[in-house]
This record gives C-alpha cells, sequence and structure tokens, in this order.
C-alpha cells in the first residue's frame, strides 16, 4: 500500500521504462535541442518580473532552476507552455515555434499553435491539480481519449504502465481525495507521461508536501531523470538538484545569472549573488 | 507529568471510555425527546385554538380534502418541468455573462437583470394577460412553467457564474497544459466540479420553487392552491382550505429537504 521513498535512488535496480516506446527517453539524440526560449521578457503590469531570458534544453537533459521566491522561476517555467503569455519573446519546443502575442491571446490560430507546444511539453504543479472527480485511472487516460484519440483499451494500457512506474498501480481505481500529497503528485507525474511529452516542467512539485512526502516524489524524479526523461525543474530541494541535476540555473531578478553542472553551480558558484543565495539556503 | 498522574485504582480506561459514550448517547436522546416534545405541544396548542373556537368545519375537510390534496400532483408537476427549463437557462446565462463577447454577455445580463429586477407575479399575469394580447395564447399549465423556469433561470445564473468561478483555476492549467481545447477542458473539468459546487443551491431553490408555484393559480392552473381557495370560498370554508394547502406546502417541503439532505451527504462523501 504504502510506497517506500527508501534512500534516495538506486538507479541500478529499476528496470528503464524506456522499453515501452516513451518517446521522450529514446537514446540516440542525446544533444539534440529539444526546448528553445529565446527574449523571453514578462510584466504583470508595471511590473518587470523576466528581463530577457534566453534557455535552450537539450534531449535528455535535466535543468533544475533555482533561486529566490520572486526571482521569477516559475513564471520563467509557466511562460515556457504559454499559461503565462509572455511580452515579448518565442519559445521553440521540438519543432513547434510561438511567438509571444500579447495582443493576440484570443486569437484562434495563435491559441492552436500554443495547444501544439503544450502537447510536446507536460506540466507538473505545485497543488498537483488532480481531477477530483475522475479516479486515478480517469485521470490519466482522458487527455490521451479526447485529445490524441487514442483508443480506450490502449490508453488504459498505457496508463496502467505509468502509474507502475511511479509505484501506484494498486491505486487505479481510488479518487484523489483519498490519496497523500506524495500519491497525488506521482498520479499527476503518471498523468503527464501518458501524453508521451517531449519535455516535463516541473513547477516546485514537493513545495505543497508534508516533509515526510517529499523523498517518494524525488524518487521517482531522479528515476525519470536518471532514465532520460527531459525535464525542467523549479525547484528548492538542493540535494535532489545536487543529485540528479545535469545542469542548474540560478536566477535573480528575472535574469539567468549562472548556469552550469550543479557540481560547479552548487559547490563552486562563479558569482557573488549565487554564493549569497546559497549560503543563506544551507544557513537554515 | 510524573508518577502521581496514575489512574486510581478502581478505575480502568475502557470503562471511563464506556461512561462518557454512554453518557453523550443520553444526552442526545434527551435533546430528541424534548425537541420533538415542544414541536408537538406547540402543534396541539394551535390545533386545540382553532378547535375551541368551535368554527373549523370538520366535514369540509373529509370530503374536501382528498380533491386539495390531489392538486399537489399538478404542484409537483409543474415544479420539476420548471426546475429543469431553469437549470438549461441558468447555464447558458452563466455562460453568457462569463463570455468576452459582448454582445452574448449583453444578452445575458439584460434577461438577468429584467427579469430579477421585476415581481414574478407580474411576469406571470405578463404571461397569462399581455402574450394574448400580443397574439400568444398558450396553454395556461405551459405559461406558468415558462415564467417560474424564466424567473428562476436568471436567480440561477448566478448561481451557476459563482459556481463556475468557484473552480480552482488550476483545475483548469492543469486541463489546458494537456493540451485540452477550450471546450473540453469546460465541458469535462470545469464543468462537473461547478455542478457539484450549485446542487445545495439549486435544491435551495427547488424547495422555494414549490411554494412559489402557488403563484400560478392566478392562471387558473388547477394546482394546490387553486382548488384549497376556490372550493374553500364556494364552500365558506376558507380557512379549512387553505389549512389543508399550507400543510400540503409544508409536508413537501420537509419531503424534499430530506432528500436534498441526503444527494448532499452522498457527494460529500466522494470529495475531500
Amino acid at each position: 500500500m504504502t510506497f517506500d521513498p527508501g534512500p534516495l535512488p538506486d538507479h541500478g535496480e529499476r528496470p528503464a521504462p524506456t522499453s515501452s516506446g516513451y518517446q521522450g527517453t529514446l537514446p540516440g539524440h542525446v544533444d539534440e535541442v529539444i526546448v528553445r526560449a529565446a527574449g523571453i521578457h514578462k510584466y504583470f503590469g508595471g511590473n518587470h518580473v523576466l528581463r530577457g531570458i534566453d534557455l535552450e534544453v537539450r534531449q535528455r537533459e535535466a535543468v533544475m532552476i533555482i533561486g529566490r521566491s520572486g526571482s521569477g522561476k516559475t513564471t520563467l517555467l509557466r511562460c515556457l507552455n504559454f499559461l503565462e503569455e509572455p511580452t515579448m519573446g518565442s519559445v521553440w519546443i521540438d519543432g513547434v515555434e510561438v511567438a509571444a502575442d500579447p495582443l493576440k491571446a484570443r486569437d484562434r490560430q495563435h491559441l492552436e499553435q500554443i495547444r501544439q507546444i503544450r502537447l510536446r511539453a507536460g506540466m507538473l504543479f505545485q497543488e498537483f491539480n488532480l481531477f477530483p472527480h475522475m479516479s486515478v485511472l480517469e485521470n490519466c487516460i482522458e487527455a490521451p481519449l479526447r485529445v490524441k484519440g487514442v483508443a480506450r483499451a490502449a490508453a488504459e494500457e498505457q496508463a496502467g504502465f505509468y502509474l507502475e512506474v511511479v509505484g501506484l498501480s494498486d491505486k487505479r481505481l481510488e479518487y484523489p481525495a483519498r490519496l497523500s500529497g506524495g500519491q497525488k503528485q506521482r498520479v499527476a507525474i503518471a498523468r503527464a507521461l501518458c501524453m508521451e511529452p517531449k519535455i516535463l516542467l516541473f513547477d516546485e512539485p514537493t513545495s505543497a508536501l508534508d516533509p515526510e512526502l517529499i523523498g517518494e516524489v524525488l524518487r521517482v524524479m531522479v528515476d525519470l531523470a536518471h532514465d532520460g526523461t527531459t525535464m525542467i525543474v523549479v525547484t528548492h530541494e538542493m540535494h535532489f538538484a545536487q543529485e540528479a541535476a545535469d545542469r542548474v540555473v540560478f536566477m535573480e531578478e528575472g535574469r539567468i545569472v549562472e548556469q552550469g553542472p550543479p557540481e560547479q553551480v552548487l559547490d563552486n558558484p562563479q558569482h557573488e549573488a549565487t554564493t549569497r543565495f546559497l549560503r543563506r539556503f544551507l544557513d537554515r | 507529568m510524573s508518577a502521581a498522574a496514575a489512574p486510581p485504582p478502581d478505575t480502568d480506561t475502557g470503562t471511563i471510555v464506556q461512561r462518557v459514550e454512554d453518557a453523550r448517547m443520553r444526552a442526545r436522546r434527551a435533546f430528541a425527546l424534548q425537541f420533538g416534545l415542544t414541536w408537538l405541544v406547540l402543534l396541539a396548542l394551535l390545533g386545540g385554538a382553532l378547535w375551541l373556537s368551535g368554527n373549523v368545519n370538520l366535514g369540509f375537510i373529509a370530503s374536501a380534502g382528498p380533491y386539495i390534496v390531489q392538486g399537489a400532483g399538478l404542484t409537483i408537476l409543474i415544479c420539476l418541468s420548471s426546475i429543469v427549463l431553469a437549470v438549461v437557462l441558468a447555464l447558458l446565462g452563466a455562460l453568457g455573462r462569463l463570455s468576452t463577447n459582448p454582445i452574448i454577455n449583453g444578452i445575458a445580463s439584460l434577461y438577468v437583470s429584467l427579469v430579477r429586477g421585476t415581481p414574478l407575479l407580474v411576469q406571470i399575469f405578463f404571461v397569462y394577460l399581455a402574450f394574448p394580447q400580443l397574439g400568444l395564447t398558450l396553454p395556461v399549465v405551459v405559461g406558468g412553467i415558462l415564467a417560474l423556469g424564466f424567473n428562476y433561470g436568471a436567480y440561477m445564473t448566478e448561481i451557476f457564474r459563482a459556481g463556475i468561478q468557484a473552480v480552482p483555476r488550476g483545475q483548469r492549467e492543469a486541463a489546458e497544459a494537456l493540451g485540452m481545447p477550450e471546450r473540453l477542458v469546460f465541458r469535462r473539468v470545469v464543468l462537473p466540479q461547478a455542478f457539484r459546487i450549485v446542487i445545495p443551491a439549486i435544491g435551495n431553490d427547488f424547495i422555494a420553487m414549490i411554494k412559489d408555484s402557488s403563484l400560478v393559480y392566478v392562471l387558473g392552473v388547477q394546482e394546490l392552491l387553486w382548488r384549497a381557495s376556490t372550493l374553500g370560498r364556494r364552500n365558506l370554508a376558507s380557512l379549512e382550505g387553505l389549512l389543508i394547502a399550507a400543510a400540503v406546502y409544508w409536508g413537501l417541503t420537509i419531503i424534499f429537504s430530506f432528500f436534498q439532505d441526503k444527494l448532499e451527504k452522498r457527494m460529500a462523501r466522494g470529495d475531500r
């Protein structure tokens, strides 16, 4: 019943779920750029929240974004799939490019392009946002069934597979209200994987969890990262970043200040601002 | 804090728990008993006062009673039809009130403003007296259902609008992030949750409507109140007739409140 978070990852043992044909993890094009955000600016009214962000993510890369609250991390993530329309700039994901156009926010063609972006980028939220009126299984098959037109049997089989990946096969008929926070977030991960996105965007996925439930979610994420799932994660979990990140991006005041492999950014930061942030973080 | 807190030798936890539980049960039963007695006494006093006045015609109640009570069937039919019409109108109205299209929004807002801003009785008379002047004559029952449905639809439009807005924004975002187009998001994610939120309010409105439906008696629809007042006046027994009608309305609302309570309890079970 309960998922034992156990010690953090032991990658050798779990069979990689790539065998089922999960597109996002196919080896072979390791270096191909899959996400390119260029010149992203975002204003909320007169508040300049993102001040020119350029970010490229390659296939199979796990990128962790860190920084103080209010530095624009979450806004950047939400701009990548246009849950927030950037004020300026463009996002390219796996062949689909959308230029920010806040004046055309209701334009049919623009919305369709955004939808194409979203089909390629799964998103996980701080508050999980499972659909409370649907069972775990229904949550997982809803979009494949009605958006992609997958046959029900195939969708259910696929959902079963990804629920296995997150360790919740026995909960497929439960309703979200009966799950713990950690279980909800793992279902949300399975739900996102069922759309076979090219990349997963995690928006502080463990921030709403009780401390003892964080481990089980992080463990699933570490496994995904090591299996080669492309992901961008906004997080405050430094140990997790150290463990799973290929690249850590530090943001401050709407800009990317420093980025590089975790052993550089976290252990040997080059910038004053990064050092200050990390010191304050480790003090607690 | 210390060893001094050990329980006295002649008690053990099991019996204390049992005694607390017993006391609680006794208190609950005593409350229910006194509550019931209070109602009984008050109603008996009321009935006794009427009886002592010596003016209550029991013969009329016995002979006309069944005919009047049977009017409840039509009352319920009118209410069920009207509530269905009202729900449909309210859903359309709420969509209109939330629409960014100024014409659609304008139509919905005018509907709500106009219908909420005029008395139900005026609207019923309008259907009955003003429509024929415009060349539109409706069967009275249909006219009554239309008037009630339109009136309640306007009030429920605001309930539905609030219900739709009460669905957390994250729900919509999660669905959109899965690539669901706008309409699908609304139909599959927002609407089912909004419905759950507004069901208690719909139940409330339905109970209010059972009573407001009495207003359609002015159309000559032979429902509960029409039967009671017509027969009562004809036999100089208005008191008796209205007593019967009041008792039936009261009984109907009690029955539907009971079902509403059940429905709400069942829905609460699945939720958080």
